[in-house]
């Protein structure tokens, strides 16, 4: 086996674990019961689903300035989207949505 | 497998539609709409039109939700629903959809290159941009020197855009006046309690404001130029002001600054084709204003695009201002 072979077989892998951890994170969103299981699902998208992506698309690249980028592009994830998920719990907090309850809030039942 | 990709797209892109006109809670309805302009950035780069694509994703996607959203505080959360079936508007759409379908059957496909528009003028262009003008980016050369006159309206509409929504927002009274007691007032304060936030946004809008700079001075060389550069800096200062109060992002940029930076820019892109005519050449022709012709290129479409990116930065932040001002009285 070369070495590129088995690059492309780990870059594969990796995209197909993050692929599929983007599917359960949306899955997870649609059907959680409230706002803050939904993210919690969600949150699977933003951290691990694409860590593993973007690493995939790393082997894919090599060494090359792409792949700087997509460092930069993770780093700049990492940090963003924990942030916008707090931001967002804490403005659910204050606009009275309590994390104990378990039903989905009167508003989307209207639709 | 691009074909295939953008179809997958096209078709997100009419579901998209479809929600957007079927909600009727108006926040889901912004929310969707920024989604159909990341979709429609998407497929603009699937298309290879990466400039395009950059514009909307920072325009469409970033900050006309910001400015909605703003709209959205002034307004009801739910849209009035009318069960009225009104057969004339649905007729003429759907009359317009059949004639649009039809004329769909002359078009060349995809990707053709004996497409009349890869025939017309096309051609030229991407053969003497190297000649006159010397720089990589075809589009910033077709757009900024060949056609310049109808960037320069571009950023006449933006001008103008921004001066009605000015006009529209200070026709009611008292709305500036009592400044000194919104400063201490609580909606003022921005998300200056919540650390998290706050010290994320921080340290972020440095590197956003320097990612602005790049695409702005790099659209030469690669997709990027005036338009995209101005709503990146304007994204950067309004994060400011959503972190650090709208106050304080008014002491650093007050608002008789940015009017400054909305008709300088404007000001400054007209003045370097006025500046072609008086060194003897035509309006909006760069090549006299340096010893030579490729470098007075390089100047005007440096100078221009700065006039661009300064108009649009001023625009979208004053309107951003307006709306967030509107809010608070």
């Amino acid at each position: 086996m070369t070495m590129a072979l088995l690059v492309d077989i780990a870059s594969w892998v990796l995209l197909s674990l993050g692929g599929a951890l983007i599917f359960i994170g949306g899955l997870g969103a649609l059907r959680m019961p409230n706002l803050y299981t939904r993210m919690h699902a969600a949150s699977l998208t933003d951290t691990m689903g694409a860590m593993l992506v973007i690493a995939g698309i790393m082997l894919q690249a090599g060494a090359s300035l792409a792949t700087i980028k997509l460092a930069a592009i993770l780093l700049f994830l990492l940090l963003t989207s924990p942030a916008a998920s707090n931001a967002l719990a804490s403005a659910a907090l204050l606009a009275g949505l309590r994390p104990d309850q378990g039903t989905i809030p009167a508003s989307e039942h209207s639709e | 497998m691009t074909i295939l990709f953008g179809v997958f797209l096209l078709t997100l892109l009419v579901i998209t539609a479809l929600a957007i006109v079927r909600t009727s809670h108006l926040f889901s309805a912004v929310i969707l709409t920024s989604i159909f302009s990341l979709l429609m950035a998407a497929n603009f780069f699937l298309l290879d039109a990466a400039d395009v694509a950059l514009t909307e994703a920072a325009i469409g996607a970033g900050i006309s939700t910001v400015l909605f959203l703003g709209a959205l505080a002034l307004t009801a959360e739910h849209e009035r629903t009318t069960h009225v079936l009104r057969l004339l508007p649905l007729s003429v759409v759907a009359v317009t959809t059949l004639i649009m379908i039809y004329a769909t059957f002359d078009k060349p496909r995809f990707g053709d290159p004996e497409a009349p528009v890869h025939q017309h003028v096309a051609p030229w262009y991407i053969e003497k941009t190297p000649e006159y003008i010397d720089i990589p980016n075809v589009v910033t050369a077709v757009l900024g020197s060949f056609r310049g006159y109808d960037t320069f309206g571009e950023v006449f509409v933006v001008f103008t855009a921004g001066i009605g929504v000015m006009f529209l927002f200070s026709a009611r009274p008292g709305n500036r006046k009592d400044s000194q007691r919104q400063a201490t007032a609580e909606p003022g304060q921005g998300l200056r309690h919540y650390l998290v936030p706050r010290v994320v946004g921080r340290l972020l809008i440095p590197f956003i404001l320097l990612f602005g700079l790049y695409v702005q001075f790099h659209g030469e060389y690669g997709p990027g130029g005036g338009f995209q550069a101005g709503a990146i800096v304007a994204a950067a200062i309004i994060l400011y002001a959503l972190l650090e109060g709208e106050t304080q992002a008014l002491r650093v940029l007050p608002l008789r600054a940015l009017s400054v930076l909305v008709a300088g820019g404007a000001l400054l892109y007209g003045g370097v084709g006025v500046a072609g005519i008086l060194l003897g050449s035509n309006f909006l022709d760069y090549s006299v204003l340096a010893a030579d012709p490729i470098a007075g290129q390089h100047l005007g479409l440096l100078l221009i695009e700065a006039g661009v990116g300064i108009t649009v930065t001023g625009v979208l932040l004053s309107i951003f201002h307006a709306f967030a001002a509107r809010g608070r009285v």
